[in-house]
């Protein structure tokens, strides 16, 4: 089995493992990991095909790996607003939770608010 | 193939269309919140003359313009191509973004002798974020670019929601972010598979290497999944009516009206221009079937709501399935599909502009009344007929009554399922309207009373002539005339493949 084969096997695993983890989690913060976690293994696809793409004295296709540097910016950007969000919403309202009308309370900071 | 080549007479056009907007973000962010605004609408004339002026240079050359950023070729380089939709769409964001611009001037106003609001500064530096983002989405031809772009518009999007900072607002962002978040990704995913495919991501290099491949099957699921949960399409729209009725009026305005055309455009772009000459494996049938599935689950619901943001915000997912009709009514090349194609398009147009009146009309009610409870409606329209006019006229174009741009679009879209045989999008495209007609004769008939109501303020002059332009304007697209469905179909690719085979 070649490098490239474990290395897409392991993305599929991760990107598997982030949707699941979407789907089965009601925590916001635990969504948002999940979000990271498929973001990693959809990085090292793009991974996969610069290291496939190579030609000539190239080691590796430059294109993918350009891409895959604002992917990352782009997912950490990302995650920075949806943590800002999830402050300023737990400061507002003294719990985190995507449900309008839900009960899930913070275990601090519920009784000051 | 010159559609990837070099760039042509008036590509500058599309770089400037892009480079004013962030131009503004930049300097606004140096020159803080009273600026911002003038910055945004002072803008505004200009990002109009370039859309104006794109329009020009594709009718006149009657293909699409191209430039390609830094004179450097695809697949190396990025290119910018405009056809007749980008430059129809370009228009429609250079007016709807401007007219909800001046309506929050209100609202998000600096005013002399404060110091100026976080609010306001944030307002103003967003609302520029979402037309580069819709810029760059209309005109780019790249699918990576159109990720970051796609971003772009999440990142303005988002903030925008919950830019009145209540807890509520939050939430509903959180969850926009979250919904917007994974879509993009599993967007991102199918791009690396075509890229690893096909060696580029140029959307006219890859329509003409695109081969039936395994890989190209997961990147086409993946890639409108994606795209699917940003435009909120049935059953993947449970971000949008809170994000969408929490928002201040203004935003909602670009964001129903707007910002979920912008990852439709998207999904236009794949199946039409990258994906066409692949043997379609029940995809149109499929998003046909999901697009009526939102037109009665959103209509039904828009039904029941009990305030009249949530009602619209409701009635944009009923709206929105309307537009995936043109998957199955306007792909591949047959007698219908000119029509299929020419009445989604509408569809867009109209909704657009349809729903920003409806939200600025929401958002005038609210002011005057304090409150948008559609039960206590009773007599206003006695009391704001401007404002119920509007809300009228654009509720005309929501049911598809003529004549508006809405009953233009249904009319292309009914005649192209009829002819075509598919005797299923008719029936819900016929129950659809009936049932936009049900939610909104719920807003107007309680308010025709002669109850007298007491109004907090009278509503705003300027507020109401704007909400009422832009519902005039979704009325007129119904008279729109042949030369304009012309315009739609300059680089329509299905009509390029077949002239010159």
């Amino acid at each position: 089995m070649s490098a490239s084969t474990i290395a897409g096997l392991t993305a599929a695993v991760l990107v598997g493992l982030g949707l699941y983890a979407l789907i089965v989690n009601t925590d916001p913060l635990k969504k948002l990991l999940a979000f990271n976690l498929l973001g990693s293994g959809v990085f090292l696809v793009f991974g996969i095909v610069a290291r496939r793409g190579a030609v000539g004295a190239f080691p590796f296709d430059p294109i993918p790996q350009a891409m895959v540097i604002t992917g990352i910016v782009v997912a950490f950007a990302a995650s920075a607003l949806a943590v800002a969000l999830m402050l300023r919403l737990a400061k507002e309202s003294g719990r985190i939770t995507l449900d309008p009308e839900g009960e899930t309370k913070l275990d601090n900071g519920a009784e000051d608010a | 193939m010159t559609a990837a080549g070099a760039t042509t007479q008036g590509g500058a056009l599309l770089m400037l269309a892009i480079l004013l907007p962030v131009a503004g973000i930049l300097v606004s962010f140096a020159f803080g919140g009273r600026a911002a605004e003038r910055i945004a609408l002072g803008s505004a004339p200009v990002a109009l003359v370039i859309a104006l002026a794109v329009l020009a240079e594709v009718v006149r050359a009657e293909r699409p313009i191209v430039y390609t950023v830094a004179a450097l070729s695809p697949p190396l380089g990025i290119a910018l191509r405009a056809d007749g939709v980008s430059a129809v769409m370009l228009l429609a964001s250079a007016l709807i973004v401007p007219a909800a611009g001046l309506y929050a001037r209100a609202g998000f106003a600096s005013r002399p002798g404060e110091g100026e609001s976080r609010k306001a500064f944030t307002f103003w530096i967003l609302l520029q974020g979402i037309s580069a983002a819709l810029a760059i989405i209309f005109v780019s031809g790249d699918l990576f670019n159109l990720y970051v772009a796609l971003e772009l518009l999440t990142f303005a999007a988002v903030p925008l929601a919950c830019v009145e900072g209540r807890a509520e607002t939050f939430a509903a962002a959180l969850r926009y972010l979250l919904f917007a978040l994974f879509g993009s990704i599993f967007y991102l995913l199918g791009a690396a598979l075509l890229y690893g495919a096909f060696g580029t991501l140029d959307i006219a290099l890859l329509a003409e290497r695109m081969r039936s491949l395994p890989a190209v099957t997961a990147a086409a699921a993946l890639m409108t999944a994606g795209l699917l949960a940003k435009t909120a399409l049935f059953p993947l729209h449970l971000w949008l009516p809170p994000a969408h009725a929490n928002a201040p009026a203004p935003a909602s305005a670009i964001l129903s009206g707007l910002v979920v055309k912008g990852s439709f455009f998207l999904t236009l772009r794949l199946w039409f221009y990258v994906l066409p000459a692949l043997p379609v494996f029940g995809f149109d049938a499929i998003l046909g079937a999901l697009g009526s599935a939102a037109v009665v689950f959103g209509s039904v619901l828009a039904l029941r709501q009990p305030r009249l943001k949530l009602l619209i915000a409701y009635s944009t997912i009923a709206q929105i399935g309307y537009l995936f009709l043109i998957f199955p009514l306007g792909s591949g090349l047959h007698a219908w599909t000119a029509d299929g194609w020419n009445g989604g398009l509408m569809q867009v147009l109209a909704h657009a502009f349809a729903k920003a009146a409806m939200f600025l009309a929401a958002g005038l009610l609210y002011e005057s009344l304090g409150h948008d409870k559609i039960a206590k409606f009773s007599g206003a329209a006695r009391a704001m007929p401007v404002t119920f006019l509007a809300l009228g006229l654009g509720g005309l174009s929501l049911v598809g009554l003529p004549p508006s741009g809405g009953f233009a679009a249904k009319w292309l879209l009914l005649r192209a399922s009829v002819a075509s045989g598919q005797w299923l999008w008719a029936l819900v495209l016929l129950v659809g309207g009936l049932l936009a007609a049900g939610y909104v004769y719920r807003i107007l008939a309680p308010a025709l009373s002669s109850d007298p109501v007491a109004l907090k303020a009278p509503p705003r002059r300027t507020g109401e002539v704007i909400a009422l332009t832009l519902a005039v304007v979704a009325v007129a697209l119904g008279f729109a005339p042949d030369s304009f469905f012309q315009v739609l179909d300059i680089g329509r690719p299905v009509l390029l493949t077949a002239v010159s085979p």
